[in-house]
């Protein structure tokens, strides 16, 4: 046993009403330098749609993540025996074209141009060249459906629905849609990691956070094609790559990462997992419909004391033990098991997990009453309106019973709290429908609060980094004072 | 008459006994100096991100042309005896000159369509620096040149085994020989030269990526973790000691 912890994320679905501040926030901490214009750290997409970089799940087209050969894991791009082909030219790497071109607006020409009869404009300039540019991709092309069949219906997860299903998707009286924020989940098998030529993308053993050291990186790209979120990126100017740092300077002194502070549907936790690091590459190879609860298994419990003895013994300090028994995250994924790993099948075992959204407007309107669709206790999913399948391919690795019970449990406590606050529902038959979904009543009232009567306080249980110690081990803090820091102090720029 | 033989004289001690000098230690120096101060610029500076169709008709034959050529004269160099005994096959030998001839090739389109390339993609050309048209032109020179050779002064990987390995090595110990080259053809003095300078910018251009290459890859666990300090120490009885 090799306990270690991480820093881990919940996002709720239900909650996201697709205001893309998130992004903003991350954009304007992290990545409005030269070279980092089209990144997006953290970005929100449409579902269906393709996304960003465009169709990032096709890994027929990027190759990303691991696959299992003759029994063994592998990287789908990269190796031992290829990482020097790669060097030279990546067959794999996305290119500019596959995010957009980035773009700003041409002001000036608004209080220059002569006078005239026309209103002037100001024309589009590409960030990347300085020229004019029609702007044809951005990073959030496809919002809200927008162009749905150029887009929307090349999503990779339609793959796993019938050509009705499909059809009936994009029926204008039965569109649907939900938003998905992603960013890079800080994989416990990052696939960024693995396919690291240089050895400059790590793993912090402290909290988990996935970093690729500037110094070391020398711009081989390995990372941008074999993350199967694409959640790392190339910055042209440099010539090195980079990708969300969880907002690391942020954490250590006990704020929330950009993205989830600024989250405006308060859909964000945050919190650490205490997990078995020895069983990562016996879970990772598991069978596709097994990869869900493997991952959970993986996953060990804070209160036990056999976990604690073993915690502390790797160094975990007791306060980030407690910092685990209050996380969120633990609460979601391994107690109410209502949070789900996004396509775990690409084996990296993510540690960013989704409540899947409750998509399906279950009853319909005859004009009087609102009518429950289905005759049984619970409304048909198997009917619902995103189809089961299409969540099932996203969050359960085609495995749609884990999909189906998380919605089953949601509605049942929805039915719940309108027996307890309207009142126009049978208190015995919501209590019959969360013994159906595996909730007891205390459950049920727990994930309403964390839900949505949530504080800061119980969304972000972020553990102590204990820097403070880590920097009296290497260096006497005063001698620092009044300087930039304790990193590489050289100027972050191109080379020749 | 005399007086002319004696200012050829000193430009053939310049050219072939101070150059390589002054190309190998600044190439020492500037290379370690950069490594440490400005180790961040350190960087294939890939393009291939904002420019990916013609990149791979560049990037690609060039490295495996250059690396072929390269190979070889580092063989001629190490093993002269050994590769003049190869030659004494002419089977052999032609194997060995072809080979060698399509890696001059394969560098040469490589690097006709990385010039392309760069003049072309207004993406690519945002990137490129006066230092890399500069390390262009001279590679283009040394590989033209080169071919140039191989076509001109024909079983080159004899005679170079013969006459050039000798004078490197005589460089190399500090006592340079310079009658090796002193009759030598003059394309090959410009091949020649021309590599002098190559090595003598090669620190400070993009370069000094062929000195990083993932070496570390091939041995090394797929999975990094890097602690901030021992987890298990700082949990012992001596560190909190220590602290007070
Ligand atoms: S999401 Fe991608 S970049 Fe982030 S840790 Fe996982 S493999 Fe690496
Ligand atoms: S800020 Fe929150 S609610 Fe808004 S798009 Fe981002 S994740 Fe969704």
């Amino acid at each position: 046993m090799d306990i270690r912890s991480q820093v881990s994320m919940v996002f709720h679905l239900d909650k996201c009403i697709g205001c893309h501040t998130c992004s903003i926030a991350c954009k304007n901490i992290w990545t409005d330098r030269k070279g980092t214009e089209y990144m997006w750290w953290n970005n929100v997409e449409t579902k269906p749609g393709t996304g960003y970089p465009t169709k990032w799940e096709d890994q027929d087209k990027y190759q990303g993540g691991w696959e299992k050969r003759n029994g063994k894991l592998g990287l789908r791009s990269t190796g031992k025996g290829r990482v020097v082909f790669n060097l030279f030219h990546n067959p794999h790497q996305p290119g500019l074209d596959d995010y957009y071109e980035p773009w700003t607006y041409k002001y000036e020409d608004l209080f220059n141009a002569p006078e005239g009869d026309d209103q002037p404009t100001a024309r589009p300039i590409s960030m990347v060249t300085g020229k004019h540019i029609d702007i044809e991709a951005g990073p959030n092309w496809d919002d809200d459906l927008s162009g749905s069949p150029v887009y929307a219906e090349n999503d990779p997860n339609l793959s796993a629905l019938t050509p009705e299903q499909r059809a009936q998707l994009s029926a204008i009286e039965r569109l649907v849609f939900f938003y998905f924020p992603r960013i890079c989940n800080h994989c416990l098998n990052p696939a960024c990691v693995a396919s690291c030529p240089s050895g400059a993308l790590y793993k912090r053993g402290e909290d988990g956070v996935v970093l690729i050291d500037q110094k070391r990186c020398r711009g081989w790209r390995s990372c941008i094609a074999a993350c199967p979120y694409k959640k790392s990126y190339y910055n042209w100017s440099t010539g090195k790559s980079e990708k969300c740092i969880l907002c690391f300077p942020r954490i250590e002194t006990g704020q929330a990462p950009a993205c989830f502070h600024s989250c405006v549907g308060r859909i964000r936790y945050l919190g650490v997992l205490l997990y078995d690091a020895d069983r990562i590459d016996e879970i990772a190879g598991r069978p596709d419909n097994e990869l869900v609860d493997a991952h959970r298994e993986l996953i060990v419990d804070p209160n036990d004391p056999a976990i604690i003895k073993a915690a502390r013994e790797n160094g975990i300090q007791d306060d980030v033990i407690r910092s685990a028994q209050k996380s969120p995250v633990y609460k979601f994924v391994k107690e109410w098991k209502i949070a789900l790993p996004p396509h775990i099948e690409f084996r990296t075992l993510p540690m960013l997990f989704y409540v899947p959204p409750m998509l399906p407007v279950m009853s319909s309107f005859d004009g009087k009453t609102v009518k429950n669709m289905s005759e049984g206790l619970f409304p048909d999913f198997d009917k619902a309106r995103a189809p089961i399948e299409y969540l099932g391919k996203l969050f359960g690795a085609g495995n749609n019973s884990k999909v189906r019970y998380v919605l089953k449990k949601q509605m049942a406590i929805r039915t719940y709290r309108r027996a307890v606050t309207v009142g126009d529902v049978e208190m015995e038959h919501a209590e019959h429908m969360l013994r159906e979904a595996d909730c007891t009543v205390e459950e049920a009232e727990a994930i309403y609060k964390l839900t949505s009567l949530c504080t800061f306080e119980d969304r972000f249980v972020i553990p102590p980094a204990h820097r403070e110690e880590a920097i009296e081990m290497v260096a006497d803090p005063l001698e620092y004072k009044q300087s930039v820091g304790f990193g590489f102090k050289e100027e972050v720029k191109r080379g020749l | 008459m005399a007086q002319n033989t004696n200012i050829l004289d000193y430009f053939n001690l310049f050219w072939f006994a101070v150059l390589p000098y002054v190309a190998l230690f600044t190439f020492l120096l500037v290379t370690i100096q950069r490594y440490r101060r400005r180790g961040f610029t350190y960087s294939s500076l890939s393009s291939q991100f904002l420019e990916n169709k013609i990149h791979f008709w560049g990037l690609v034959p060039f490295h495996y042309g250059i690396l072929t050529i390269l190979f070889g004269h580092f063989l001629g160099f190490l093993i002269p005896r050994q590769v003049i005994l190869w030659n004494n096959d002419p089977l052999r030998l032609h194997i060995l000159e072809v080979t060698a001839f399509i890696g001059g090739i394969f560098a040469l389109v490589g690097l006709l369509n990385i010039v392309i390339r760069r003049l072309v993609d207004p993406r690519a050309k945002v990137v490129t620096s006066t230092a890399d048209w500069v390390v262009i032109s001279i590679l283009l020179f040394q590989v033209g040149t080169g071919l140039l050779v191989a076509v001109f002064n024909s079983w080159g990987s004899s005679w170079y085994a013969a006459s050039i390995s000798p004078y490197f090595w005589s460089l190399l110990a500090f006592s340079p020989d310079i009658a090796f080259v002193t009759p030598m053809p003059l394309l090959v003095k410009l091949h020649i030269i021309s590599a002098y300078f190559l090595i003598l910018l090669f620190p400070f251009t993009r370069l000094v990526h062929a000195l990083v290459v993932p070496n570390p890859y091939l041995w090394r666990k797929p999975q990094l973790v890097r602690w901030y300090w021992d987890r298990r120490k700082i949990r012992t009885p001596e560190f909190k000691v220590k602290r007070k």
